[in-house]
C-alpha cells in the first residue's frame, strides 16, 4: 500500500474540511434544532422539510444550483463578488459552504431528538432555581444532551468525509485546494490506477468503520448504563 | 350464473392485460438490445444521429450508454455487456484488445477531435485567445490532463504556448470535457478549452469568444472504437461498424465538429 504525496495532501483537505464543516454545524445548529424542538410556530414543518431535503435530493441537483448558484451570474455569486471575496466555485470556502447544507440533517436531527428527549421537567426545575433561559440553556440542556452532541459532531465529520457528488461538481479538482479524498479515488480510478485507489479506498473503509463503531460502541455503552438507574 | 360467466371473463381479461403489461417491457428490451453501445460523452450527440440514421436503414436497433472512457472501461472489465466501445482515446480500445476483451482487428479511428478555446463572459474588444497570452482571467478550465484526452491535448497547447507555468494556479479541471463545458458555461470559469463539437454549429458564437486551436499546436485527438470480445459473432455490430465508416457517418461527424479519418488525409495506424 502506497501513498503518493497528493493521497496525502488530500487525506489532509478531508480532515481539514470536515473539521471545519463539524465545528461551524455544532454552533449553527444549536439553536435551530432547539427551535425545531420547542416551538410551535406552523413553519416548523416546512423548516423541518427544507434542513432534511439534502438527505434525500442527488448530490448531482445539490451540487448543480451551487453551481449556477455561487456562479457570476447567480445570486450568492452577485453577494460574494460584491463583497469582494469574487466567486466560491473552486475554492475551500465554496466547499465548506456546500458541505455545510449536505451535511446540516446529520447534525441537526440528533440535536433536535436529544433536545425533544429532555422534555420540559429538567427546565422548569431550574428555573423554579431561579435559573435564566442561557444559564438554563447551558448548565442543563447542554450536559444533558451530551450523548446527542456526541452523534451529531460524529455523523456530520463522517458524512463530510464521505462526501463525493457536490465537490465534484463545485470543486474543479484542485490539489490542496479542493482535490478531497473521494475525488481523488475518483480520478485514480480514471486514469485506470486502480492499485492507487485500493490503497485510499481501503482506507476510506477503515477509516468510516471506525468512526462508526467507536460512535455504535459509546452509544451502547451509555444507554446500558441508564438502565439500572430507571 | 349470466353474471357468475362475465366475471368470469372479466378476471381473465384483467389477467390478460396484466400479462401483457408484465410481458411488454421484456419483449421492448429485447428488441432495443440488438446493439449495446458504450459511448464516450464527447460523442453523445452525433452519436444520437448516426443510432437514429441506422435504425431507419437496418432492422437493428441500438442502446447508447454514456460515460466517460474511463469508467467504460472498468465496466466492460468487470464484464458490462456491451457490444460496441467508442472510446475517446486510443489506450483504452487497445487495452482492451490486449486484455483479450475486444476482438483483435477490428479496433479502428472512427473520429478526430478538435479544441477550442471559449468564454462565455469575454471582455469586449480582445480576443479569448489575447487574454489566454497576456494571464488576463481568473480561472481557466481543462479537462483533468492525467485522464481525459482533450485535458490532454489542452495541455499541450499551453505547453507549446509557454504557459504551463504561469496558468498553474488558475487552473480548474473537469472529469470530463462535458463538466468543463459546465463549468465555462455556467461562468465560474472565465476560459476553457472544450469540445468543437461542443459549440458546433458556431454561427450562433460571437468570433471574439472563441479560438479554434490549430492541430499543431497538440497531439491529434484520436478517438478509437472496437468491438468487443462479447459480441464477437453479432451481425448488427459488424454492419453498425460498417455504416460508421460510411460517406453518410462521416458527414454526421463532421456535421458535429469531428474530422472523419478518412476522409481528413491522416494516416490510420
Amino acid at each position: 500500500m502506497t501513498l503518493s504525496d497528493t493521497d496525502l495532501a488530500a487525506i489532509v483537505l478531508s480532515l481539514k474540511l470536515a473539521g471545519t464543516v463539524t465545528v461551524i454545524l455544532l454552533v449553527l445548529c444549536t439553536p435551530l434544532a432547539w427551535w425545531l424542538a420547542t416551538t410551535r410556530s406552523s413553519w416548523r414543518g416546512t423548516v423541518n422539510a427544507v434542513v432534511a431535503l439534502p438527505l434525500v435530493l442527488p448530490p448531482t441537483v445539490l451540487g448543480f444550483y451551487l453551481l449556477v448558484a455561487m456562479g457570476p451570474q447567480g445570486f450568492i455569486g452577485e453577494i460574494t463578488t460584491w463583497l469582494g471575496l469574487g466567486t466560491l466555485p473552486f475554492t475551500f470556502t465554496g466547499l465548506v459552504i456546500a458541505s455545510l447544507l449536505y451535511s446540516m440533517p446529520f447534525v441537526v436531527q440528533p440535536l433536535q431528538n436529544a433536545f425533544l428527549a429532555l422534555g420540559k421537567r429538567p427546565l422548569e426545575v431550574a428555573a423554579t432555581l431561579r435559573a435564566g433561559p442561557l444559564d438554563r440553556f447551558i448548565t442543563v440542556v447542554l450536559p444533558l444532551s451530551r450523548g446527542g452532541y456526541v452523534t451529531a459532531a460524529v455523523l456530520g465529520f463522517a458524512h463530510t468525509i464521505g462526501e463525493f457528488g457536490v465537490v465534484l461538481m463545485i470543486g474543479g479538482s484542485i490539489p490542496g485546494e479542493t482535490r478531497v479524498v473521494s475525488v481523488e479515488i475518483y480520478d485514480h480510478v480514471e486514469a485506470l490506477q486502480y492499485a492507487n485507489a485500493h490503497s485510499l479506498a481501503a482506507i476510506m473503509l477503515v477509516f468510516s468503520f471506525l468512526i462508526l463503531l467507536g460512535l455504535y460502541s459509546v452509544q451502547s455503552r451509555s444507554t446500558a448504563s441508564l438502565w439500572p438507574s430507571r | 350464473m349470466c353474471f357468475a360467466e362475465s366475471s368470469r371473463s372479466a378476471v381473465l381479461k384483467r389477467a390478460c392485460f396484466l400479462l401483457t403489461v408484465i410481458l411488454l417491457p421484456t419483449s421492448l428490451l429485447a428488441q432495443a438490445a440488438d446493439i449495446r453501445v458504450a459511448v464516450a460523452a464527447n460523442f453523445a450527440r452525433p452519436m444520437k444521429v448516426l443510432a437514429e440514421q441506422f435504425s431507419e436503414d437496418s432492422a437493428y436497433t441500438l442502446t447508447v450508454s454514456l460515460g466517460s472512457s474511463g469508467k467504460l472501461y472498468a465496466q466492460i472489465v468487470h464484464g458490462a455487456p456491451f457490444d460496441l466501445f467508442f472510446s475517446a482515446d486510443q489506450e483504452k480500445p487497445l487495452a482492451l484488445e490486449q486484455r483479450g476483451l475486444a476482438q483483435s482487428g477490428t479496433r479502428f479511428t472512427y473520429a478526430l477531435g478538435a479544441l477550442l478555446l471559449w468564454s462565455g463572459s469575454k471582455p469586449a474588444g480582445t480576443s479569448v485567445k489575447e487574454l489566454l497570452l497576456t494571464g488576463e482571467f481568473q480561472r481557466l478550465a481543462l479537462a483533468n490532463p492525467r485522464f481525459a484526452p482533450y485535458g490532454t491535448a489542452a495541455d499541450d497547447v499551453l505547453q507549446n504556448l509557454g504557459l504551463l507555468e504561469q496558468t498553474r494556479s488558475k487552473r480548474v479541471l473537469g472529469e470530463n470535457i462535458a463538466q468543463t463545458f459546465q463549468f465555462v458555461a455556467s461562468g465560474n470559469a472565465d476560459l476553457g478549452f472544450v469540445a468543437l463539437s461542443q459549440l458546433t454549429p458556431l454561427e450562433s458564437v460571437a468570433a471574439q469568444s472563441i479560438w479554434r486551436v490549430p492541430a499543431t499546436l497538440h497531439r491529434t485527438i484520436r478517438q478509437d472504437a472496437v468491438l468487443l470480445a462479447h459480441a464477437a459473432d453479432s451481425d448488427a455490430a459488424r454492419e453498425f461498424l460498417t455504416f460508421v465508416r460510411s460517406e453518410r457517418a462521416a458527414r454526421i461527424m463532421e456535421a458535429h465538429g469531428y474530422r472523419a479519418p478518412s476522409h481528413s488525409g491522416i494516416q490510420q495506424q
